[in-house]
């Protein structure tokens, strides 16, 4: 929901002292939203899911993730850049990333964090730091995997992303991203059931799957590496869609959503070229954007 | 004749068989009976690359005339990719990797420093119709890809146009196919894959002379790593049991499309579970099974065993030998498996219905190489006089501890299982370790309680699922 939106959606009744403050809630920045959720998503992990997560790892993500951002703000002398999107990286990657040592997660939380910052054309960086970090650490680091299947099929926690991430994705004005790869995604994946005379059981199986609802609300979403028109943005989650539909239905490989990102991510240049289109801000202040 | 359609639900009793062996610290003591888990199917996989072994151990004790397994397989097997495994290997890879009962003996307080652990080992080790109508098979659309004959089994892979063809051709041909059946053949069908149809030879089978029915082994490569479990349920009744091992070089093996947990494990129960009928150790171990089961919806598959296979701590058998693993198909092992063969086995233990388990499972090789096993502890109390004892305030320290530490094993039991927690703390009192001890204190409830801010400590505490 736009901000404005949600400021006009409070009745006129509720008072103009309820109103200004819903005003101001909402013209926060998208990245306290998404802060939280992540935290809440990571709590609900480590609680409910049994998280096979080390709280040293978690610690040591954010420590090495908060450090590698202050450095580079400082080499770099920008002066308005906080670090909301470090810490938005380092949930993300405590919620995706498993390890069977320590060194994994602030390894990757630095190396994508700092590709963050080096990896750049045109103004916006390449690839969604929590996406790179994922594959950087699954690729070069040994002990390093992905658990897709680790939040299980459970209609309730599927429903509570859905929610959350809506919120998120909607603040982030970037649900359109969000929309048109669940919708390519999981329309290939129901042509495929009716195709192999599969029960729908399966189709509504993979549409209670906590990682792909995960990965459609808190990473493609990410406004800042999808391309500027929203037109090029459709186009773009259609081709993340097809690809991640192509690597595990076709290749019989695991994770697709994530590797089709990160091998889609070169396109976004090449689409804004063809689409030019304004930039998008976290904030109203165009030196936040990192 | 009619043949029963036996698929991946293979009658078979899961046995967490026990042999003694002295371990690094503690001794291992846990026996669980034989008929646990009866009717679990049971499959040894071997994934190497795309190279994969797949192991099939079958329990059947009915009418071998009525006998046939269908196996979904994704390319036409030959004569030289199917064998018959020793039955003895999956037995000892059972062992191996069943769940363990470890027992520790506190050190008497009033005789410090380190007084050697005393310990009593105990242990107990447990130790088709050949004529196949070519034409009318072609009518139906079904072609017989390969027939042969391995061990006592008559072999025919087939592939198939259509769903209901296949289906009229195992009917004509002496299988009693379930109702549904087409329907959850077709989708093997549309991926272009093969089955596998295997039914005994009654003078093979008499003239091995075995009592049972030899395992079945089956070797193919495929990129795609996965164990068809749907046509097994056709004629389920219930919640089905499948314990899965799976070989492999990396690490360990998980469920991609469910969720894989680990089952509550490396706890202390109270000591009594070694010599109680009731609660004993194979009847907590099914009971915790159920319950925990239970509360996962029957939408899991839990770890049971992750380790390295040179080695083992406690050891509940010996790893396999390099003899052994090659039996099942695993490769370029040789020489003692003890000393570095890199070969990792999970034991994945799933528990599923129909609407659960809509598809079949799908499998990931992770980097996790981290050891993990399901083992309980007994501690044993130390035996001691109170009013002979020279260290008497240490002494006394220790009985309080241990007045909290029974009340949290009681708890702990309680939790797992779902037994009522009063007749454990009976049951404890009365046992024989427990009468040099303090009583439990009812009430005290100190123990492992299942709330989410309980849980949130012992993951800060234990640092996350690391053990």
């Amino acid at each position: 929901m736009k901000p404005q939106a949600l400021a006009a959606a409070v009745p006129a009744a509720a008072g103009p002292g309820l109103r200004a403050r819903l005003g101001a809630l909402a013209r926060l920045d998208a990245r306290l939203y998404q802060i939280v959720f992540l935290a809440l998503l990571l709590g609900t992990g480590v609680l409910v899911r049994d998280f096979s997560l080390d709280p040293r790892q978690v610690a040591l993500a954010f420590a090495a993730g908060i450090a590698t951002q202050l450095f580079w703000v400082r080499r770099l002398g920008l002066p308005r850049v906080g670090l909301l999107s470090a810490l938005v990286t380092c949930f993300g990657l405590s919620v995706l990333l498993r390890a069977d040592s320590l060194w994994v997660h602030p390894l990757a939380a630095a190396a994508c964090l700092s590709a963050k910052f080096v990896l750049r054309i045109e103004g916006k960086h390449l690839f969604n730091p929590t996406n790179l970090g994922v594959v950087l650490a699954v690729l070069l680091l040994p002990g390093a995997w992905v658990s897709p299947g680790q939040w299980g099929s459970d209609l309730l926690v599927a429903c509570w992303v859905v929610a959350l991430g809506g919120i998120v994705a909607g603040r982030a004005r970037s649900a359109g991203l969000s929309l048109a790869f669940l919708t390519c995604f999981l329309g290939a994946y129901a042509l495929r059931v009716a195709w192999l005379g599969q029960s729908w059981a399966v189709f509504l199986h993979l549409l209670q799957n906590g990682s792909l609802l995960m990965f459609a609300f808190f990473m493609i979403s990410d406004p800042m590496t999808a391309p500027n028109h929203p037109v090029a943005r459709i186009a773009y989650a259609a081709c993340v869609a097809v690809l991640a539909f192509a690597w595990q239905f076709g290749l019989f490989l695991q994770n697709g959503p994530i590797w089709a990102l990160f091998l889609c991510a070169p396109l976004v240049p090449l689409l804004d070229r063809l689409w030019p289109g304004a930039k998008p801000v976290w904030r109203r202040n165009p030196a936040t954007t990192r | 004749m009619q043949r029963k359609f036996v698929t991946l639900a293979l009658a078979t009793a899961l046995a967490g068989t026990a042999a003694s062996a002295q371990a690094f610290c503690g001794f291992y003591v846990g026996k669980a009976d034989a008929s646990l888990f009866n009717e679990a199917s049971k499959v040894i996989m071997v994934r190497d690359g795309d190279r994969t072994v797949i192991n099939m151990l079958n329990d059947y004790q009915g009418d071998l005339t009525e006998f046939a397994l269908v196996v979904p397989v994704p390319v036409v097997l030959h004569k030289e990719d199917v064998k018959t495994p020793l039955r003895a290997v999956f037995d000892r890879v059972d062992a191996y990797s069943a769940p363990r009962l470890a027992e520790y003996y506190d050190p008497n307080p009033c005789r410090p420093p380190y007084p050697a652990a005393r310990a009593e080992q105990s242990a107990v080790a447990k130790s088709m119709g050949r004529a196949i109508a070519e034409d009318r098979a072609e009518a139906l659309g079904v072609r017989v890809e390969a027939q042969y004959t391995v061990g006592p089994y008559d072999i025919v892979i087939l592939s198939a146009e259509q769903s209901d063809g296949l289906e009229t051709w195992l009917h004509e041909n002496g299988y009693r196919i379930p109702a549904g059946a087409s329907r959850a053949l077709a989708p093997y069908i549309r991926q272009d894959m093969k089955f596998f149809v295997a039914k005994v030879n009654l003078e093979e089978h008499a003239k091995s002379g075995a009592e049972f029915l030899a395992p079945l082994q089956f070797a193919f490569h495929t990129e795609k790593f996965m164990l068809p479990i749907r046509l097994g349920m056709l004629n389920a009744r219930g919640p089905q049991d499948l314990v899965l091992w799976v070989l492999s070089k990396k690490g360990r093996v998980e469920t991609t499309n469910y969720r894989t947990v680990k089952l509550p494990a490396n706890v202390e129960l109270p000591p009594y579970v070694k010599f109680d009928a009731d609660h004993s150790f194979a009847r907590f171990y099914l009971a915790m099974f159920d319950e925990q089961a239970r509360r996962e919806n029957y939408r899991v598959a839990f770890t049971e065993y992750f380790w390295d296979m040179s080695w083992c701590d406690p050891c509940a058998a010996n790893p396999l030998n390099a003899q052994e693993l090659a039996n099942l198909g695993v490769g370029g092992v040789s020489g003692d498996t003890r000393r570095g063969a890199r070969v990792m086995l999970t034991r994945l233990h799933v528990r599923y219905t129909p609407e659960t388990f809509p598809e079949d499972l799908v499998l990931q090789e992770t980097a996790d190489r981290r050891n993990w096993q399901t083992r309980y502890v007994l501690r044993h109390p130390a035996k001691f006089d109170l009013a002979d004892c020279p260290n008497r305030a240490s002494a006394e320290r220790y009985l309080v501890a241990l007045g909290r530490r029974q009340e949290r094993e009681a708890q702990t039991l309680a939790t797992l299982t779902g037994w009522d927690v009063d007749a454990i703390r009976a049951k404890a009192l009365i046992a024989p370790d427990g009468d040099a001890a303090q009583d439990i204190a009812p009430g005290a409830s100190q123990g492992a309680v299942d709330t989410p801010l309980a849980r949130l400590w012992r993951w800060l505490q234990d640092g996350g699922a690391q053990r």
